[in-house]
């Protein structure tokens, strides 16, 4: 039993409803996408979610290294891949939506 | 007499300059329009100058032909913008100008020192942009003596001005030293932080196969980290390095600097925007056209001049008191070049992402979309004539603004 069992996911593995989400799920998502979270990770997680509070969506890479501490090169090892997308993933936002 | 002010005379401001003229009472409205730059430049002109395909002459005119009789015209930098006091103060002479409605037509920028190495010893020797009419050229003086070797594109991040040309730019090679006899001696690689050609799914499968039929290698997911122009390397943040003999970069684009001064601006400079009505988020007699907004839209001439539409009607509504009903729907078109005298077309909006079919009309077209076809890139021709004669003049085209699904087909 895993605390991923009650919630919802899309077809990309993004948390269907990010109302629902809690330390605990960011812990379990970080869990199935291998990656381990520390206290830096909380950092732009933490930072990820008041964004969304405010503004409806997942920040950008460049507004997370503009308003926390944490450059592109620790994101990149916080979050390794894709950095933007992994950390809404574990934030539990919906997958940042690309620019055209 | 009230000021309507209009910052930035490229191709929105211009635009909305001859809309104005026509449209506002000239008895109560005076119109201003500044810049810094005096040419107009026909940016889509800058994706052939590198190869030659158009005379450096064929895509600059002076601003002032196509500023309206009766629009003041003042050649300035703007220095600041104070939004809550209704003003402005340009560069020349301290200036400061009341409005009473401003438009905001600063459009964007390339910013290679946002990369690091990117603009130190490599800078116009073997990196090069193309979207300044500087660096095609200088591009153009070097690809003449390029013999061979491998040439590396990179888009450092989203967004960008028209996301599609540094594609355009990929074909466009291809068939250039095709035509020089010496594509067997050259390497193309395509760099990109997207995880594909582009950035919707339909699209970016169907182009994608165009660069993998060309012989065009795609680095997806690539987030740059920098540049040494020592080694003549460019790498990723994942670890991933790529030796180039040629550079082709399309830096980080941001809005103009003035709009990061005044405290109006996101992370990039770019203003916070009402997709719908066009209105600055934060000042009901703040407009916002083109490049220089945040609205998910591209950032392209064509939507320009849609959003133009739609921008006219709720400004005359405000100045009349009047609610504002036009809404913007996100509509964008955009004329592919793949080479061979052959170009691709894709019509999309905020709703709908680009769908294989015909345009403007079902089962007529005549440009087929999201397929290479020589009387597409006729369109594309046509396009130089249409800006400079029509779309900056501010006349409608005879075709529907709106975006239309008729004639489109859905792809599961
Ligand atoms: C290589 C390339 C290819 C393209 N191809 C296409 C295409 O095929 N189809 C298409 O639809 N679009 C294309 N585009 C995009 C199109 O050219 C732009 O989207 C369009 O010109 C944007 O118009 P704008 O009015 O927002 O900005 P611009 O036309 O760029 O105007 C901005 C103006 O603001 C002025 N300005 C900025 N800051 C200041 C300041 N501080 N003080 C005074 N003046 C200032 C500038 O001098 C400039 O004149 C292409 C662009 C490039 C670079």
């Amino acid at each position: 039993m895993s605390v991923l069992d009650s919630v919802k996911f899309d077809a990309d593995g993004y948390l269907e409803d990010p109302k629902v989400w809690t330390k605990e799920i960011a812990e379990a998502i970080a869990k199935r996408e291998g990656v381990t979270l520390t206290e830096r990770s909380w950092v732009v997680i933490n930072y990820s979610r008041k964004e969304f509070e405010t503004k409806g969506e997942a920040p950008t890479l460049r507004a997370i290294t503009k308003n926390t501490d944490v450059d592109t090169k620790e994101l990149y090892s916080l979050f390794p891949g894709g950095p933007g997308k992994l950390a809404a993933k574990v934030s539990g936002l919906h997958k940042p939506t690309g620019c055209i | 007499m009230k000021t309507f002010l209009i910052l930035g005379a490229g191709t929105g401001g211009t635009m909305m300059a001859n809309k104005l003229s026509k449209r506002l009472d000239r008895q109560e409205w005076k119109i201003v329009l500044v810049d810094r730059d005096e040419t107009h430049y026909y940016q889509p002109g800058f994706l052939f100058l590198p190869f030659e395909y158009y005379a450096p002459e064929k895509v600059y005119q002076p601003k002032r032909k196509f500023v309206p009789s009766g629009v003041e015209f003042i050649l300035s930098d703007i220095e600041l913008i104070e939004p809550d006091a209704n003003k402005v103060t340009l560069t020349k002479d301290k200036q400061v100008i009341h409005y009473d409605q401003l438009l905001l037509a600063t459009g964007t920028d390339i910013h290679p020192e946002e990369i690091e190495g990117m603009n130190e010893g490599g800078w116009r020797k073997n990196i090069f942009d193309f979207y300044t009419f500087e660096g095609a050229m200088a591009l153009r003086g070097f690809l003449k003596n390029f013999n061979g070797g491998r040439v590396v594109l990179n888009i450092a991040e989203m967004p960008i001005k028209c996301p599609v040309a540094p594609l355009e730019f990929m074909y466009l090679a291809d068939y250039y030293f095709k035509q020089r006899g010496i594509r067997n001696k050259v390497d193309l690689v395509f760099t990109t932080p997207l995880s594909g050609a582009f950035t919707k799914p339909v699209s970016a499968k169907l182009l994608g196969d165009v660069m993998t039929k060309k012989g065009i290698h795609t680095e997806a997911d690539f987030a740059v980290s920098g540049v040494d122009s020592g080694k003549n390397t460019i790498s990723s943040y994942d670890g991933r390095e790529i030796k180039y003999d040629l550079l082709v970069t399309i830096p980080t684009n941001m809005g103009a600097e003035v709009i990061g001064r005044s405290g109006m601006g996101d992370d990039l400079n770019f203003v916070p925007t009402n997709k719908f009505t066009l209105q600055s988020d934060k000042h009901q007699n703040v407009w916002v056209i083109g490049d220089a907004t945040n609205i998910p839209a591209s950032k392209a001439g064509s939507v320009v001049h849609y959003s133009a539409e739609t921008l006219i009607e709720n400004v005359i509504s405000a100045v009349e008191g009047k609610e504002l009903e036009a809404k913007f729907d996100g509509h964008s078109t955009c004329h592919i070049v793949s080479g061979n005298n052959k170009s691709l077309l894709i019509d999309f909006s905020y709703e709908t992402e680009p769908l294989p079919g015909l345009y403007p009309f079902p089962v007529v077209g005549p440009f087929p979309l999201l397929k290479e076809s020589t009387f597409n890139y006729l369109g594309k021709l046509a396009f130089k004539w249409v800006y400079w004669n029509i779309m900056l003049k501010g006349i409608p085209f005879p075709l529907p603004p709106e975006y239309s699904i008729a004639g489109k087909q859905r792809v599961a």
